[in-house]
């Protein structure tokens, strides 16, 4: 590690800083200002630097101190992350609150975790053994589960001395022989990806709970949704009803410059609401990454990473993990804020060019991989879309179109007559509808395929149906029409819509079933009475 | 700390409100300066950039009649700072903060910069009180709650002043709560708009306080003066436990300036010229409504907004409608059918709706009621359209009766005129009109109201 060095600020304009301070490393963090703010080297020249600041920049002066901490951006990973609402540069909201009161000041915090905290650690491994990057040395029980404890990626060596019981995090737990310790947790670098063996491909469903996604798009383990919707079209409650009810090991969601007040609602919710399967709070499998719209933009920008980073270590702990993010628009609204003050080209409406691939190396981070031990675990993301306007045509959406794997477009038609979930049916895909057919024929049903068909039929009928009505009228239409629209009904407000209020937030797939094959079952009774009475 | 102030007569560049400064020393970002012009008219300033020995200021103020060699530049070295203290209500204050009702500058107890500090969003408060406008529109199908912000979208030449003045009127929370308070953020209103607001809040004899910026004052003072507005707020919600609705009035007159100010900066421009940090400004003033914990007090926010050529997707609105809990849209063809308020409910929305109603806050079959009448209305609404193409002959009965539905609905539900209606009369009309129609869902269970 090198020793930190300091200078001094030789231009301020919003959050972006030019120091005097050279020898930095691209994306190294530094501590700007006597209010020690964080930042990020984002440029290097030959006589001076450029840094991001992540916090409120007014009072900063000119000449005031700037350190290099010859460390990147890094997100801390043990146990004590779980139910805790984190800001985007992982601070932990409730010591800020302690600390600042109900106002966030700029404030550095030590650490992300609270190192003083008593854990009980119970070893899986003796002395003498060799361990290497990823292995499972033992684990700390914490709330409903255990929390395995790996050794960090890259390292390798014998243990030479474990140790057993009570501990705290201050402390390293294990020696190896080359005399690295290790301790209950690390830190991991958020801007790169965390290390896996090998990626699987997906074959299992999430299963979220919601008809229209589960037996029309479908979300694979692993796999990635999008929702881009306009205002008022339901983006944040489907999130929310999703994280509830999803049925994944560990959720982390991230609020990327959306209401502060919606945060509040979320955490009493999940404060109040009982995991079905071990009757504690959901909060208990929750990560929350918060970083509201009035919160600093950079540190917002840094969110989505921070929560990645987090997804991909309970992954390699061989969990089950939903990354949930809102929106992912505002994210793309920082790096372009970020990217317009360093004074950057500008691409498509003043979006960094670089916006497209940076979108496709964070959808990547999501899968389902054979972890360094060889556990399976994974990732699966869903990340909501604003679209100005609601028009689809812009880039954070077009970009997102050719990584996702799955698109649940939400439509402003169906919101404004309260159709929720504002899924179309008409409009949305996903990509592994056919990889998980085996899955749901097996483990469900063997006519989900056909069902699922018919019901699209009826759907699409619904949809040319409806045009020739708007000149003819509906009394225009022959009887078998009228049957399909009647039932294309049914279908749309008892089975496509959802109340996120009541019980039917969320229905298991076996139920949705059920649904669906006695609306088509009534429709083919009904459409055969009525041939029999034509002939 | 400086020991001194800083005096400068290097100015280098003078464009509209922007001021470059060379050779100066110490100089830090969001620090005031005064510049002493011709005549000695003072102004102040803040800068905004800073490069070495070369210093960017905003000016507020006019700046006619300066030239480079006239302007004497004093850094302050404080950030900008609001004075609070109990007197402040019942004053009126111009876009710098400095009173325009004829009276001398109350005794501030205590300074606090302008810009404010984001809430910590684990401190928050869910909202959840029901705050009781009085229009049927609003209280029946899109509930208004504390430290909720809803703006109010409106067109050129629709009455979004008269519902504001009559929500003023008749907002229940001035009754139920003992201290209550309006603080009204004029940004570059006309007088003739200026005057009947003022007289709207002089008649509802509760305590407000006016930061006023009229149409023909300085731009930059147009992005202050919520900022003001709002530390005031902050002051009185949350130290002195009040509940204060906040009104902005018009906020497209703020953007207008955000771009202006933007492209005098020379910075690059996104949708329809305005620059692209716009959402996070507008976030920086909305964010600041709310409530928090260990405190009695909420700030409500009812932001005006005219959409440019009625255009919902026009940056303003969109931008606003992501940050809002919602927002109540007004509609053109009804103002032209001589419906008031002419609220639009199917676009109209309040996320925090949920939350306000049911037992206990407003009424237990208040949310089936009003999903009953949204749905009905929504279906009328359409079939409307279908009406235009084949008449009405040509439908179906049942559609004739959600048509005439829809009609009775606007006409008697949405229109009140000036009359104020309680939760109980809004829900009982609601509920009148679906029995006229026979629209009653066999699942639904009345509630018959205590009043």
């Amino acid at each position: 590690m090198k020793t930190v060095t300091t200078g001094k600020i030789i231009s301020i304009s919003g959050a972006t800083v030019r120091t005097d301070l050279t020898g930095l490393t691209l994306f190294e963090r530094v501590s700007v200002g006597e209010q020690n703010l964080t930042g990020e080297v984002v440029r290097l020249e030959k006589d001076s630097t450029v840094l991001q600041i992540y916090e409120d920049p007014s009072g900063l002066g000119l000449d005031e101190p700037v350190k290099g901490l010859g460390v990147s951006l890094e997100t801390t990973l043990g146990p004590g992350l779980l139910s805790v609402m984190f800001d985007g540069l992982q601070r932990n909201l409730d010591v800020l609150a302690d600390k600042t009161g109900s106002f966030i000041h700029p404030i550095h915090l030590p650490s992300s975790l609270d190192l003083k905290k008593e854990w009980s650690f119970t070893p899986l491994v003796k002395n003498g053994v060799t361990v290497s990057s990823g292995d499972k040395i033992g684990y700390i029980d914490e709330g409903p589960f255990q929390h395995p404890i790996i050794v960090p990626p890259g390292k390798s060596g014998r243990i030479e001395n474990i140790l057993q019981g009570s501990i705290t995090l201050e402390e390293p737990l294990c020696l190896l022989d080359n005399g690295y310790e290790i301790f209950g947790y690390h830190r991991w670098p958020m801007r790169i990806p965390r290390p896996y063996k090998n990626k699987i491909s997906p074959q299992e469903p999430v299963i979220t709970g919601q008809r229209i996604i589960d037996f029309l798009f479908p979300l694979a383990r692993g796999g990635t949704s999008i929702i881009p919707g306009g205002f008022g079209t339901g983006k944040t409650i489907l999130e929310q009803t999703i994280a509830k009810h999803a049925d994944v090991d560990i959720v982390i969601y991230a609020g990327c410059g959306e209401r502060g007040n919606e945060m509040s609602e979320l955490i009493e919710e999940f404060l109040e609401l009982e995991d079905p399967r071990n009757n504690c709070p959901l909060m208990e499998r929750t990560v929350l990454v918060v970083n509201t719209s009035n919160m600093p933009v950079a540190a917002r920008e840094a969110s989505i990473y921070t929560a990645v980073t987090l997804g991909e270590y309970y992954r390699d702990l061989g969990f089950h993990v939903l990354l949930l993010a809102d929106s992912i628009s505002r994210w793309a609204e920082a790096l372009r804020e970020i990217s317009s003050s360093l004074e950057e080209m500008p691409g498509e409406e003043g979006y960094p060019t670089y916006l497209a691939s940076r979108l496709s190396s964070f959808v990547e981070r999501a899968g389902i991989v054979e972890t360094m031990s060889g556990d399976i675990g994974s990732l699966s993301m869903i990340l909501s879309v604003s679209p100005p306007g609601g028009d689809f045509t812009e880039p954070v959406t077009q970009s997102l179109l050719r990584t996702a794997g799955a698109f649940l477009m939400l439509d402003t038609t169906l919101a404004n007559s309260r159709h929720f979930p504002a899924i179309s049916w008409v409009q949305s895909y996903s990509l592994y509808q056919n990889i998980l057919e085996d899955y749901f024929r097996e483990k469900f049903s063997e006519d989900w395929q056909n069902l699922r068909n018919r019901c699209r039929e009826i759907m699409h009928k619904e949809e040319s149906l409806k045009e020739i009505m708007e000149i003819v009228g509906i009394e225009g239409l022959q009887e078998q029409d009228r049957l399909v629209m009647t039932v294309a009904e049914e279908i749309r407000n008892s089975f496509l819509a959802q109340n996120a209020y009541t019980d039917d937030a969320f229905c298991d797939p076996g139920k949705t079933l059920d649904i669906i094959r006695s609306i088509t079952e009534l429709y083919l009774k009904e459409q055969n009475k009525k041939r029999e009475k034509q002939t | 700390m400086r020991l001194a102030e800083h005096k400068y007569r290097t100015t280098s560049r003078i464009a509209g409100q922007l001021l470059h400064v060379e050779n100066v020393h110490a100089a830090r970002i969001g620090e005031v300066v005064r510049v002493v012009g011709p005549d000695n008219i003072e102004l102040e300033g803040e800068i905004l950039e800073v490069a070495k020995g070369n210093v960017l200021i905003q000016l507020f103020g006019e700046t006619r009649g300066f030239n480079l060699e006239n302007a004497e530049i004093i850094f302050t070295d404080t950030i900008r700072q609001v004075p609070l203290g109990k007197d402040i209500l019942g004053r009126r204050f111009n876009g710098s903060f400095q009173p325009i009702d004829g009276l001398p500058m109350f005794l501030a107890s205590e300074w606090r910069p302008a810009r404010g500090y984001p809430i910590n969003p684990v401190c928050r408060l869910r909202p959840e009180e029901f705050i009781e406008t009085g229009i049927s529109a609003i209280d029946g199908l899109n509930t208004l709650v504390k430290g909720q912000k809803l703006p109010i979208f409106s067109c050129a030449g629709l009455p979004a002043k008269e519902l504001v003045a009559q929500i003023l009127q008749n907002a229940k929370l001035r009754e139920s709560s003992k201290s209550f308070a309006v603080i009204f953020v004029a940004l570059g209103l006309t007088f003739h708009e200026y005057s009947f607001y003022l007289k709207a809040l002089q008649d509802i004899e509760s305590e407000f306080v006016a930061i006023i910026n009229m149409a023909d004052d300085p731009v930059m003072e147009r992005l202050m003066a919520p900022r003001f507005a709002l530390t005031v707020a902050e002051y009185l919600a949350f130290d002195q436990d009040m509940d204060i609705l906040v009104l902005v009035t018009d906020m497209t007159n703020y953007c207008d300036a955000l771009r202006e100010i933007s492209n005098a900066r020379k910075e690059l421009p996104g949708r329809r010229g305005y620059p692209g940090y716009m959402y996070s400004d507008l976030a920086s003033l909305y964010e600041r409504a709310g409530r928090i914990k260990g405190s009695k007090g909420s700030i409500t926010m009812i932001p005006v907004i005219t959409m440019p050529e009625d255009d919902i997707t026009h940056p303003i609105p969109d931008l606003t409608g992501y940050i809002t809990e919602g927002q109540i849209v007004l509609s053109r063809e009804l103002h032209q059918q001589g419906v008031f308020p002419p609220i639009d409910v199917l676009p109209s929305l309040s996320r925090l709706m949920q939350k306000g109603i049911g037992a206990q806050r407003t009424r237990e079959d208040h949310r089936d009621l009003a999903n009953q009448l949204y749905k009905h209305y929504a279906k009328g609404r359409e079939l409307k359209k279908l009406e235009a193409i084949v008449g009405r002959d040509g439908m179906a009965e049942p559609d004739q009766l959600l048509l005439d539905f829809a009609a009775i609905f606007e006409n008697q539900f949405i229109h009140q005129g000036t009359d104020a209606r309680t939760i109980y009369k809004t829900l009982d009309k609601g509920l009148e009109i679906l029995k006229a129609f026979n629209l009653v869902s066999d699942s639904f269970i009345e509630i018959q109201s205590e009043e």
